[in-house]
């Protein structure tokens, strides 16, 4: 196995999150691209940890950061999805336009 | 190494496999046209991405990304599309117009060219080994090396714990006093 086969999936994953948030309307389904480029990012941690032969194993342990943050990002990001919501009875990003003249 | 030698070296397969369905399932999550096959086709995706870990020999990150991801962010995900009423079958209204479409493909294919292109300028064919970190040693390590920031991502947990409640609660003053 080469490095490189890892780190072209993590930065394929990446790519496609980006496509995602930028074409998404749908606040949850961008969310849901965030969590896209994050798995993308855990894959590039897990194989460079291997790649370096980490005995500290810093790259799994960030990985594992990473995840608890993600969880921690979905129940804050999904708390105000519902409260955008329930406000404008609508979770499309463009309708959000208060601060817009 | 020449594609030979890679091929014949067996987890290469097992590799081949995981990739082509991360791949398949992560296009399919920003391109499917319903909100509840998006969220499904995440969990293949994430499901493919923990064989990937597997095969880089970290167990523990794979049980975790099982359990938290799988087992309870999707659950929050759908959760979050039934309270939202985001439309639930066929629409052609959850993306944005084509024009932002082209846009969007051409800003994150040019990312993936350059991440990419440096990638292989960098790593060419360097050989990665699975460095297999079992479960008891990444708890030494938590609590150990790691001890601090595990405390911070607790207090974090914490505070989302607290945000999403308060976020999320109907003020039962203020429900009262709207019509």
């Amino acid at each position: 196995m080469i490095v490189n086969q890892f780190l072209l999936i993590g930065a394929v994953l990446f790519s496609l999150g980006l496509y995602g948030v930028l074409v998404r309307r749908n606040a949850v389904l961008i969310l849901l691209s965030v969590e896209l480029m994050l798995a993308a990012v855990n894959i590039n941690l897990v194989a460079f940890s291997a790649a370096l032969q980490d005995e500290a194993a810093g790259g799994q342990v960030f990985a594992l950061f990473v995840i608890t943050v993600a969880a921690a990002e979905v129940g804050i990001g999904l708390a105000i999805v519902l409260l955008i919501f329930r406000n404008r009875h609508s979770a499309n990003v463009d309708e959000m336009d208060l601060m817009k003249l | 190494m020449t594609f030979g030698d890679w091929i014949s070296h067996a987890p290469n397969w097992w590799y081949l496999a995981l990739a082509a369905t991360t791949l398949f399932a992560g296009f399919r999550v920003v391109t499917s046209r319903n909100v509840v096959h998006a969220v499904l086709y995440l969990v293949v995706t994430l499901g493919a991405s923990a064989g990937l870990f597997l095969l880089l020999g970290a167990e523990f990150v794979v049980w975790t990304v099982i359990l938290v991801y799988i087992g309870a962010v999707i659950v929050l995900f759908l959760f979050g599309i039934m309270i939202t009423r985001a439309p639930l079958g066929r629409e052609a209204e959850l993306d944005h117009d084509n024009r932002v479409k082209v846009f969007a493909a051409v800003v994150s294919g040019l990312l993936f060219v350059l991440i990419g292109g440096s990638l292989l300028n960098t790593f060419a064919d360097d050989p990665v080994s699975p460095y297999i970190v079992r479960t008891s040693e990444i708890g030494d390590l938590l609590f150990n090396r790691y001890v601090l920031p595990f405390e911070v991502v607790s207090l974090v947990l914490l505070a989302a714990l607290i945000g999403g409640i308060v976020l999320a609660r109907r003020d039962p003053e203020l429900d009262e006093e709207l019509p």
